[in-house]
């Protein structure tokens, strides 16, 4: 069993829903960020995503397009936010899940980092512009290193195709709950509920649901039928709003206990 | 030359692909499937060529350029016509079968990006002619440089978008609209504008264009009784490039050139020659030759022509240069600049800037070549727009 899997198992054992928490790597700095995921693992958080700034984030929002320009502007590579992986590893056994645009994973070479991944102590990798059809490009080497490759799930994915995404999956399936990019839009607690049992009835894994999540309240109400919450956009603004302030890990880290007590 | 490119999952060779986000993998595959159909009926054909012909005013003349030939002292020069489409340019053969398309699909709403405005208002005019919805998405750089084409734009109707992000200019309104298709795919139809995007845009924009290569191909024929020496065409994303080339990929002696622009110099960083300057990677849902830093970050491509401004290049381009099908050249802004008023003045044609950089690249080779020998360059669209760079410039 890997980290992500023994998260969920010891999740349902206690009967608590995981609160997986995307953060964009390098804002303000690759070291605050690691301070950060320090924090966010004391206030409650069960998974972290690491998000790896790229140039062109098609699929996120403002929030999250202006941190990774930031971030990029601040030096951050994924050659950085790999060693800083490796320095949270010595210290925390938090599951971590690279999240990002699959260029600089390519640039760098899959292979490579496939090896260097799994030496810095990631678990999952979560890239936005690479569906199923063409995700053997880096599967055939993260799989191997035992890396969980989390496949997305959008209220666009018909039956069909969703079968053939279940059946291919690792770790978790992500529920991307509006059609749209990340931060954008609040989405139909119904609708949701919905999708996530058609989920349900063909997989076995555990099933997040994320994008446009930022209230406690839709996190309890979608912890009831949905095994995680994964929240974006909302962390990556607070921290930027008080990035200058000496509470800033307090703040950040209120906001994530706040939110993990209703899943709990 | 494999015949059955690009394979089923949008491959040329290593290029091309379907680099999407999940939210937009049924949409695209539901395209392919009635591109697919529309492609074998016979009505959808029919109207097709109806309209390229009663609307847009195909066949576009290949034109002898005599006095330009004569000025340089060589190869006799052809200018296959594009700019003499109804909006302008080459870019109304691909809006029209991608309208017939959105139509054949039942939507209602059309979204695309533009650069130099040229497919902007080629979108914007079907999307008049068919009664739809149309945004355009235009990076606020290229709004003030391309100034008629943005009034041009929304007298057909259309709600011009400005692009804030990044340079503002074509990579950042092809983020923009891939953003805003994300979340309204239901309804609306993204006409992309050039040989690149996610399959199956880049085959179904090279076989709307290519009825630019069939018509020179018969047209040279009967004006000299055989093919030309050499094909010279411009090369951002490369649609005319594509359109040009296809129906010769397969003719021997035929040597076939894209240019792509070098700006202020292949030396320095600002240029937007993705083939001659950048390296393999991933963009807006395709694999290709991209303007880009060691980390895999995307460069900001530069060009005098905004229709060129763009930091990577449709992904058979990059398959074509890779099989050495075709020769990829430069040409900077100077040398665009240059031929923009040689041409002016040689023979009353005012090219795109963008063309410009193809008319330079023959004014390079013809000089070189008896006069027997024939080029043939594809003058993609006309430069009135270019009147307030040429200005800024001169």
């Amino acid at each position: 069993m890997n980290r992500i899997e023994e998260k969920f198992a010891a999740l349902r054992a206690k009967k608590e829903k995981a609160l997986i928490v995307y953060l964009t790597a390098g804002d303000p700095s690759l070291n605050v960020t690691k301070q950060l995921i320090f924090a966010l693992e004391k206030a409650g958080t069960d998974i972290v995503e690491i998000g790896v700034p790229f140039s062109d984030p098609t699929a996120d929002g403002p929030v999250i397009q202006e941190a990774s320009q930031r971030a990029l502007k601040a030096g951050a590579t994924l050659e950085g936010v790999l060693k800083m992986v490796s320095e949270v590893r010595k210290v925390s056994e938090i599951p971590i899940v690279l999240f990002g645009y699959f260029n600089p994973v390519f640039a760098y070479g899959v292979k490579k980092f496939a090896l260097a991944a799994r030496a810095a102590g990631v678990d999952g990798v979560l890239v936005v512009d690479l569906p199923c059809e063409e995700a053997a490009e880096l599967r055939n080497y993260t799989d191997k290193m035992g890396i969980d490759f989390i496949s997305l799930i959008a209220p666009t994915t018909g039956k069909e195709r969703l079968k053939k995404i279940a059946a291919n999956a690792t770790g978790f399936l992500y529920y991307i709950s509006i059609t749209g990019i990340t931060g954008t839009a609040a989405p139909k607690i119904e609708n949701i509920k919905s999708e996530v049992a058609k989920i349900r009835n063909i997989t076995d894994l555990p099933i997040a649901v994320g994008f446009g999540i930022s209230q406690p309240r839709q996190a309890r109400e979608i912890g009831h039928f949905a095994d995680g919450v994964v929240i974006g956009s909302a962390v990556v603004r607070l921290i930027d709003e008080n990035k200058n302030k000496r509470n800033l890990l307090k703040i950040v880290s209120d906001y994530i206990s706040g939110i993990k007590k209703e899943l709990r | 030359m494999n015949q059955t490119l690009p394979d089923k999952n949008g491959h040329f060779g290593i290029f091309g692909g379907r680099y999407a986000a999940e939210t937009l993998m049924p949409a695209l595959i539901e395209l392919e499937k009635v591109y697919a159909a529309a492609r074998k009926d016979k009505n959808f054909q029919k109207e097709f060529k109806e309209y390229q012909r009663e609307y847009s005013g195909r066949p576009t003349p290949l034109y002898y350029a005599g006095r330009l030939s004569d000025a340089l002292h060589g190869a006799k020069i052809y200018l296959k016509r594009e700019d003499l489409n109804h909006t302008g340019s080459h870019k109304i053969n691909n809006t029209l079968g991608q309208a017939l398309l959105a139509r054949r699909m039942g939507k209602k709403k059309v979204i695309a990006e533009t650069g130099a405005g040229q497919h902007g208002v080629a979108t914007a005019t079907v999307a008049a002619l068919f009664g739809m919805e149309c945004k355009i998405f235009m990076g606020e750089e290229d709004i003030r440089r391309q100034a008629p084409n943005v009034f041009r734009m929304k007298i057909l109707g259309a709600e011009v978008v400005p692009v804030k992000s990044g340079t503002a200019t074509l990579k950042d309104a092809m983020n923009e609209a891939m953003r805003y298709w994300v979340s309204s795919v239901r309804d609306t139809f993204y006409v992309i504008g050039t040989t690149a995007g996610p399959h199956p845009y880049p085959r179904m924009v090279r076989d709307f264009q290519s009825v630019i290569g069939r018509e020179t191909k018969r047209q040279i024929m009967k004006r000299e009784g055989r093919n030309p020496d050499v094909l010279i065409a411009c090369v951002g994303g490369g649609s005319n490039a594509m359109g040009t080339f296809y129906p010769f990929r397969n003719e021997k002696n035929v040597a076939m050139y894209g240019v792509e622009a070098a700006g202020h110099g292949l030396q320095t960083s600002e240029h937007s020659a993705s083939i001659n300057g950048g390296k393999v990677g991933v963009l807006h849902g395709n694999k290709t030759y991209l303007l880009q830093d060691a980390h895999g970050q995307v460069r900001d491509a530069y060009s005098i022509a905004a229709g060129l401004d763009y930091p990577g290049v449709g992904p058979e381009h990059a398959y074509f240069h890779a099989a050495k099908k075709v020769t990829y050249v430069t040409a900077t802004d100077k040398e665009a600049v240059r031929a923009f008023s040689f041409l002016s003045l040689q023979e009353g044609i005012i090219p795109a800037l963008e063309s410009a950089h193809a008319v330079a690249h023959a004014m390079k080779l013809a000089p070189k070549m008896a006069k027997n020998k024939i080029i043939v360059v594809c003058l993609s669209g006309r430069g009135d727009k270019d009147a307030q760079t040429i200005i800024e410039t001169i």
